[in-house]
C-alpha cells in the first residue's frame, strides 16, 4: 500500500493519456460485459429449459411442416407420455405492426405437455368446445385490455382463408399465466388448430412441429432416434431434438452468438493489448530519468519492475471494473429488452482475470525495459 | 579519525567502440568521517565518475573502494541499491524530484524502503522539511517551488533516511548566487551539526570554498588536496 503514491505518480504524470487509455479499456470491457452477458445469460436460459420435452420438425426445414397424421404414431413410441403440436399463425391485431405471438394448438394435449401453464380447467374445456376459442397470456390481455368474452378480429399474414379473407374472428375463453416458461419467445396466444385448418386455403393437414413430453429425460436421445426412425425414408422425414437443442438451433438461425461475442471481444482485447502496451512503453520511456532517480535512491531493479507492473494492473483492472460495472448497469436499464439476461458473476470474474492478464502481458515489456536502465547514463541524460 | 571513504589505486575504464578509455587512473583518496570535501577539476577530468563510484552507482574496473565501512568494490551489484538506501544521500544539480508528488511525498520516497510505519515516516518527513526551512511548503508540488526551494526539498530527501555520506553533484549549478549560498550553508550545517560526510563536485570556486577540503582531479588522477579551515 505504501507504494500506492508512486503508482499514482506514474499514472498521473500524463493525465490526458491515462484517461484516454482508461476510456478505451472501459469501452472494451463494457462491450465484453454486454456480449458475454447476453451469451452467458442465454446459456443460463438454455440450461433452465426442459430436457424431457422433444421437438419434432421436418428434417428439411422447420417451415416445411409435418403431416398432422404423425401425431398418433409419435404417441405410440415407447417412452412418449404426451404429444401436442403447434402451427405458427402469423397473427396481428388490426395493423401488421401489432404482431401477436399466435399459435394454433390442440387444447386437449397442450396443457399436458406444458403443465406449468396456470389456467383453470373450465377455461381449457371452454377452448375445446369453442371452435373460435382463444386463450391469451395475461400480459397480452393487460396490454390490449382484453378479457374473457371479448371477440377479437385476429388477422394473419400467412393463412389466407378459402374465401380470400385474412381475418379469423376469435372469442377469448381463457387467460393464462405462462411465466413459468420464461424463454422470451414462449407463445402467449392460442387458437384452435381445427379452426385454422378448416378455413385456410393451403397447408391443410400440416403442423409446424410436434412437441412430445417423455417419461425419462435420460432416454431422450434414444426416444428421439426412435421417432426419427419411424419416419425415415418417408415423404416428410423428421428431426427430433430436446427443447434445449431446439432453442439453441433457433438462436443460431440468427447467428452464433457465442462466436460473434468471442470474435468481437477477442478483436477488442487484441487491440487493447497493443494500446496499453504502447502507452506503458511510452510512459516508461519518458520517465527514464525519474526511474533512474528511484534506483539511485535504493530501489532495486525488481522493485522498479514491480512498480511498473502494478501501474499497468491498476490502469487495466480499475478501467475494466468500471466497464463491467457499466455493463451491469446497462442490463438493468435494458431489462425489459433482454428479459432475465445479465452478466453473471462468472463474466465479471473472467473480465477481471482478462484485465489482469492484459496488464501483465502489456506491462511486462516496459517493466523489463526499466530494469535495463543504466543509472549513470540516465542521470547524465545520455 | 575514522575513514568514511577510502580509494586505493582505483581505475575506471569504459569501452568506447574498439578502444578502452581510462577515466580514472590509479586514483587514491582518503576522506575522513565528518569531512566536507569539494572535488574540482576541468570537464572530463573524472569528477562525476569518482562521485558515482563513491555513491555505489558504478563499480571500479580495479582497485579498492571502501565507503561507510564497506568494501563496495566487492559488493554484488544486486546488493548495491539496498546499501545506497542505507548509507548515501544524493543531491543532484537538477534536483530530480518526482513532478507529480508534493514536496512531502518526494521527501518520503527513500523511507518507503524502510520498515517505518506511515506515522513514523510522516514525522521524519516533517522534521526534514523543518530542517531545510520548508515546513510550510510540504504540500507544494515541484513546479510550484523555486529552484532554490526544490534543491532544499532534494536535500531534505537526501537526509531523511539519515545516511552517513552525502554525495552532491553540482548542487548549486542551476541556482542564482543567493539561492546557492542558502544551499551551501545548509550543507555546511549538516556537516558541522550532524557530522555528515559530504563529497561535493563543483565547478564553482565560491561553492568549493564552503568545504573543509578541496580535492583537484585532472585526467583521472587526484592532483592535490587542499585542506581548509572548517
Amino acid at each position: 500500500m505504501k507504494y500506492l503514491m508512486l503508482i499514482w505518480a506514474g499514472l498521473g504524470r500524463k493525465k490526458t493519456r491515462t484517461i484516454l487509455t482508461m476510456l478505451s479499456i472501459i469501452v472494451a470491457f463494457l462491450l465484453f460485459g454486454l456480449l458475454q452477458g447476453i451469451n452467458q445469460g442465454m446459456n443460463n436460459v438454455f440450461a433452465s429449459l426442459n430436457v424431457d420435452r422433444l421437438y419434432i420438425q421436418s428434417r428439411i426445414s422447420m417451415s416445411d411442416g409435418l403431416p398432422i397424421s404423425y401425431l398418433q404414431r409419435i404417441k405410440s413410441v415407447p417412452g412418449v407420455r404426451a404429444v401436442t403440436h403447434w402451427s405458427y399463425f402469423g397473427g396481428f391485431y388490426q395493423d401488421v405492426q401489432n404482431s401477436l405471438p399466435v399459435f394454433a394448438i390442440d387444447a386437449a394435449t397442450q396443457f399436458a405437455v406444458y403443465p406449468k401453464i396456470k389456467i383453470t380447467p373450465d377455461q381449457i374445456e371452454a377452448m375445446q368446445h369453442t371452435r373460435t376459442g382463444a386463450i391469451i397470456g395475461n400480459e397480452i390481455a393487460a396490454k390490449y385490455g382484453w378479457k374473457i368474452g371479448d371477440k377479437i378480429p385476429l388477422r394473419t399474414s400467412i393463412w389466407t382463408k378459402k374465401d380470400g379473407n385474412d381475418t379469423y374472428p376469435v372469442d377469448v375463453v381463457g387467460i393464462m399465466d405462462a411465466s413459468a416458461y420464461n424463454a422470451g419467445s414462449f407463445p402467449a396466444f392460442y387458437v384452435n388448430y381445427d379452426y385454422l385448418d378448416e378455413a385456410r386455403a393451403f397447408g391443410n393437414g400440416s403442423v409446424l412441429y410436434f412437441i412430445a413430453s417423455i417419461d425419462d429425460p435420460r432416454r431422450g436421445e434414444g426416444i428421439a432416434a426412435a421417432i426419427d426412425a419411424l419416419f425415415a425414408n418417408s415423404g416428410s422425414e423428421t428431426m427430433t431434438q430436446t427443447e434445449q437443442v431446439f432453442a439453441q438451433s433457433q438462436i443460431k438461425q440468427v447467428g452464433d452468438i457465442n462466436l460473434i461475442a468471442n470474435s468481437i471481444v477477442g478483436a477488442a482485447m487484441f487491440t487493447l493489448l497493443f494500446l496499453t502496451g504502447s502507452t506503458m512503453m511510452q510512459s516508461v520511456r519518458e520517465r527514464i530519468p525519474e526511474l533512474a532517480v528511484l534506483k539511485t535512491l535504493g530501489f532495486s531493479d525488481s522493485k522498479v519492475l514491480t512498480l511498473i507492473l502494478l501501474e499497468a494492473v491498476a490502469l487495466c483492472v480499475v478501467a475494466a471494473l468500471t466497464g463491467l460495472g457499466l455493463a451491469r448497469m446497462a442490463f438493468g436499464f435494458m431489462g425489459t429488452v433482454f428479459g432475465a439476461l445479465s452478466p453473471p458473476m462468472v463474466v465479471i470474474e473472467a473480465g477481471v482475470g482478462i484485465a489482469f492478464l492484459l496488464a501483465v502481458v502489456s506491462g511486462l515489456p516496459p517493466a523489463w525495459a526499466s530494469t535495463r536502465i543504466n543509472v549513470v547514463d540516465a542521470l547524465a541524460r545520455r | 579519525m575514522t575513514l568514511a571513504i577510502r580509494l586505493n589505486g582505483v581505475v575506471k575504464a569504459y569501452n568506447r567502440g574498439n578502444h578502452k578509455v581510462e577515466v580514472l587512473r590509479d586514483l587514491s583518496l582518503d576522506i575522513e568521517q565528518g569531512e566536507f570535501v569539494s572535488i574540482m577539476g576541468p570537464s572530463g577530468s573524472g569528477k562525476t565518475t569518482l562521485l558515482n563510484l563513491i555513491a555505489g552507482l558504478d563499480t571500479p574496473t580495479s582497485g579498492e573502494l571502501e565507503v561507510a565501512g564497506k568494501r563496495i568494490d566487492k559488493l554484488p551489484r544486486g546488493e548495491l541499491p539496498a546499501w545506497r538506501a542505507r548509507n548515501i544521500g544524493f543531491v543532484f544539480q537538477f534536483y530530480n524530484l518526482l513532478p507529480v508528488l508534493t514536496a512531502a511525498r518526494n521527501v518520503e520516497v527513500p523511507l518507503l524502503l524502510t520498515r517505518l510505519t506511515t506515522a513514523q515516516r510522516r514525522e521524519r518527513v516533517a522534521t526534514a522539511l523543518q530542517l531545510v526551512g520548508l515546513a510550510d511548503h510540504a504540500e507544494h508540488k515541484p513546479n510550484e517551488l523555486s529552484g532554490g526551494q526544490q534543491q532544499r526539498v532534494s536535500i531534505a530527501r537526501a537526509l531523511v533516511a539519515d545516511p552517513s555520506v552525502f554525495v552532491c553533484d553540482e548542487p548549486t549549478g542551476d541556482l542564482d548566487r543567493d539561492s546557492a549560498e542558502v544551499i551551501l550553508q545548509l550543507l555546511q550545517m549538516l556537516n558541522r551539526d550532524q557530522g555528515k560526510t559530504i563529497v561535493m563536485v563543483t565547478h564553482d570556486p565560491l561553492a568549493a570554498d564552503h568545504a573543509t577540503r578541496i580535492v583537484h582531479v585532472d585526467k583521472g588522477r587526484s592532483v592535490d588536496g587542499v585542506a581548509r579551515a572548517a
